[in-house]
């Protein structure tokens, strides 16, 4: 099972654990088993087939860029956070 | 320099030829946003607003539309309204309507120096002239200038129809446009636990990028709706999606060409005059160019937020820190977007902390909206934390390398906002400062009369962002390698890309010859900023390169009519393995290859490049009459990854500190109560010249990054970071005083003096 970890404003309006486990092939795969433990989180993770605009799923410590299609193959944990915006040279 | 790299043998990466575009801006032939002429070319000019905060009842733009030599007037009621629909989740986040509001106002101004509208003239003294004539009716509104005004109970709110999100909850008519928050551990019980708590609050005020060269732009808009931009940015695709979302249109009808840029430091992210451009050359049927003067560039271009940051950290009686909290208030501006994100996750991050958390708000002001300031927001946040540590050390005893050694972030510590760090290099940088030249020194302790020497360090981070690059190679019939890619060169990235590829080649660098192209001319490429360019777009360069050796070693083996798995390609030679007469010179290869031209493409979409981390060390001299400040002694150390071309890292890293000097001792905005910034010029807006700065002496420590072939990480950011906290920590070295406002000026010294005594 991998570790799930939502942001604080999901975690508090649906009183979801601070850590929760999962499973799943792929991101959109596995949000879809967090939605059956977890009603209503799904809403605040995707929108219109892709990960919500201003979120991110950081997979053992790397910001995913492939979404809800990237594939988890010996993954730990995944972290849930919103985007952020970068900086300049 | 520091390396814990295995020494390759590289041939290009890690020399430091001369810069392609280096002859074209020693000699002037270099083209600026405002160099661009066309034919017919009319010129733009706005009217501002003189208000902070105002309702625009009605705008007459009569008079000016009837005097000779106008072309068009236009209004917000020119561009369509949009929706608060949310937009991307890379640089250019916020919604759609903010953006289009930014641009130009339609029923508030909300800063002084927003746009209420425009005009397109045959010459600069016609426009200016005529924007004068635009008369508007508005109702004054009290503006709230700082965080404490704007989370005031019952202050003016700045969008009634906005609604926030704190902690998850809706909330209509207030100024926080949000409230996000990131936990890890029991921090109540690390405090419980700890020996010593100490807790600080800082106060940053808003400073300025200060890029050289104003913003323009210059639109045309043919017969068939079709946009042409030229412009100075960071970003020219960034440019087209919110342009053609201004506009309402398909981001295919608008075609963007970078133009040189002079400076940016994320300031040239955003956009602002382009779409008014566009919609003057729209009724006009004639180019329009719109430029910028300082004081517009002062007063209506985002700065980086002020703010305030409370930190308080807990340690065992080992000197091991136990918890970390962090109360985040930074200033976003007209419109929401301070970066709080990115404090979060940046305030702690130099340190193993088994509990923190924190509180971050996203505050909207009368001030022009916050944009990217190279790192934006970890200077705000390194000020407090590293303050906070300065001052533990102190009451403490602690050396202040040991105690960050001792509790120092590596690979596998767990973030702030949860992810564990991959390989970073923190610990080499403490330790290669704590040997560095500078650091064994001893201050000298006998100083002019009146004056007093300190010592302050500081440590600091930034993420480094990846996304998306695009990188085309053609081999000319000479041998040479022409190079197309679509990130804007700031600091040097042209000569770092083609080196990348260069190397892959095994020719010179000088024989790849890099042109930063138009959105129509190179797949999407994503700013330059998030310190991502070399990293990103190197990357590509490196792929790109090696397709282009696929193809080589393809058309030679048509050529000699023998299978591609006989044939090798090393330092520009194609060659058979098994036949010493089959072999050809690039040139050889590119004259009239078989099948066409020799040519290849590569884009990438990348995670993140891995941290970087800085530590400074300053020296200053003080006199205690004046409260004037000297640094008289600065170094820069870094991990840099693998420095590229080390000159351009070295650039950086000075570049950089020379900011966050400036943000230290000299730079605000000076705000009267009207939200008016009074000193709106470089005579006044004070940042330091070379005649201010000492050498700064820099330390390049290479752990290389896990996610690039070379080990790249970027380098453009991390050097502002600790300059403010290390000025600060080297004034309480001196005088015993701990400032925690910036600037750290001279009246603020000597008023502190006077507290004192």
């Amino acid at each position: 099972m991998i570790k799930i970890f939502l942001p604080y404003k999901i975690r508090e309006t649906l009183g979801v654990p601070t850590e929760i486990e999962a499973d799943g092939s792929n991101l959109r795969n596995l949000i879809d088993h967090i939605e059956d433990a977890y009603p209503g989180v799904k809403e605040y993770l995707v929108d219109e087939g892709k990960l919500k605009p201003g979120m991110s799923a950081v997979i053992d410590g790397k910001t995913t860029r492939l979404g809800l299609i990237h594939k988890l193959d010996n993954v730990s944990e995944i972290h849930f956070l919103p985007s952020i915006a970068g900086g300049s040279e | 320099m520091v390396s814990t790299s295995e020494n390759k043998n590289y041939k290009v990466i890690g020399t430091r030829p001369i810069r392609h575009d280096g002859y074209d801006k020693v000699t002037g032939r270099a083209q600026y946003g405002a160099d661009i002429k066309l034919p017919g070319m009319l010129i733009g000019a706005v009217l501002r607003s003189p208000y902070a905060h105002a309702k625009i009842k009605s705008i007459d733009t009569s008079e000016a539309e009837k005097m000779d030599g106008v072309f068009a007037v236009m209004t917000s009621k020119d561009l369509p309204r949009l929706g608060d629909v949310v937009r991307g989740n890379s640089e250019e986040s916020g919604s759609e309507k903010h953006l289009s509001e930014n641009v130009m106002a339609f029923d508030k101004v909300l800063y002084k120096g927003h746009v209420v509208a425009g005009v397109a003239a045959k010459d600069q003294n016609t426009a200016f002239e005529a924007v004068k004539k635009i008369k508007v009716d508005y109702e004054v509104l009290k503006p709230v200038i700082n965080v404490d005004q704007a989370m005031a109970k019952d202050a003016p709110i700045l969008h009634e129809d906005y609604t926030g999100d704190h902690l998850g909850k809706k909330v209509k008519n207030s100024n926080v446009a949000a409230h996000a928050r990131h936990e890890v551990g029991d921090i109540d019980d690390g405090f419980k636990k700890s020996d010593l708590v100490v807790e600080k609050e800082v106060d940053m005020q808003t400073v300025h990028q200060g890029y050289i060269e104003p913003h323009s732009g210059t639109a045309v808009w043919d017969e068939e709706d079709r946009v042409k931009v030229w412009t100075s940015t960071q970003g020219s695709f960034s440019v087209r999606d919110s342009v053609s979302k201004v506009l309402d249109l398909d981001v295919s009808r608008v075609k963007v060409t970078p133009m040189e840029i002079g400076g940016g430091f994320g300031g040239k992210i955003p956009i602002y005059l382009e779409p008014i451009a566009a919609v003057l050359s729209k009724k006009t049927r004639r180019p329009v160019k719109a430029m910028m003067s300082r004081t517009d560039v002062f007063d209506a271009t985002g700065p980086g937020p002020g703010g305030k940051v409370k930190v308080k950290i807990g340690i065992d009686s080992e000197g091991k820190i136990l918890a970390a909290y962090a109360d985040i208030r930074l200033e976003a501006g007209a419109y929401p977007e301070a970066f709080i994100e990115a404090a979060a996750k940046c305030v702690f991050s130099c340190y193993d902390v088994p509990s923190m958390k924190i509180d971050a708000y996203d505050v909207l002001v009368n001030k022009p909206s916050s944009a990217p300031y190279r790192a934006p927001a970890s200077p705000q946040v390194a000020f407090a934390t590293e303050t906070v540590v300065d001052e533990i050390c102190e009451i403490k005893g602690y050396d202040p390398i040991d105690f960050r050694l001792m509790n120092v972030a590596e690979k596998g510590t767990r973030t702030a906002l949860g992810p564990k760090y991959r390989t970073i290099g923190l610990k080499e940088c403490l330790e290669a400062a704590k040997n560095s030249n500078h650091w064994k020194s001893t201050l000298d302790s006998n100083p002019s009369p009146g004056k007093k020497r300190g010592r302050g360090i500081a440590s600091g981070y930034w993420f480094n962002i990846g996304f998306k690059s695009s990188v085309n190679l053609s081999l000319n019939p000479d041998g040479k390698v022409a190079l197309t890619e679509g990130s804007t060169d700031i600091g040097g990235s042209r000569a770092s890309i083609a080196m990348q590829a260069a190397e892959v080649l095994g020719i010179a660098a000088e024989d790849v010859r890099p042109s930063v192209v138009d959105t129509d001319s190179i797949g999407i490429t994503d700013v330059t900023g998030g310190s991502r360019t070399t990293y990103a777009t190197g990357y590509a360069a490196y792929n790109a390169a090696h397709k282009l050796i696929e193809e080589i070693i393809e058309k030679a083996a048509i050529k000699w009519d023998i299978s591609e798995d006989q044939i090798e390609y090393s330092d520009g030679i194609v060659k058979s393995k098994t036949d010493s007469e089959l072999k050809m010179t690039l040139k050889e290869i590119a004259d009239d290859p078989p099948g066409g031209p020799i040519v290849s493409s590569a884009s990438v979409d990348l995670e993140e490049a891995g941290g970087g981390f800085a530590v400074h060390i300053a020296d200053l001299e003080i006199d205690e009459e004046t409260g004037k400040t000297d640094v008289i002694n600065y170094t820069a150390i870094q991990d840099v990854g693998k420095a590229i071309h080390p000159s351009y890292v070295e650039g950086q890293m000075q570049g950089g500190a020379a900011q966050g000097i400036g943000w230290a001792l000299n730079e605000e905005y000076f705000m009267n109560e009207d939200g008016v910034m009074l000193n709106s010029s470089y005579l006044d807006y004070r940042m330091p010249i070379a005649l201010d700065l000492p050498m700064i002496d820099t330390i390049m420590v290479e752990v290389p990054s896990e996610e690039h072939p070379y080990g790249v990480r970027g380098v453009g950011e991390p050097p502002i970071v600790p300059p403010v906290p290390a000025i600060g920590n080297a004034i309480n070295d001196a005088l015993g005083l701990r400032l925690l406002s910036t600037p750290m000026k001279p009246s603020r010294i000597t008023e502190a003096l006077k507290r004192k005594k």
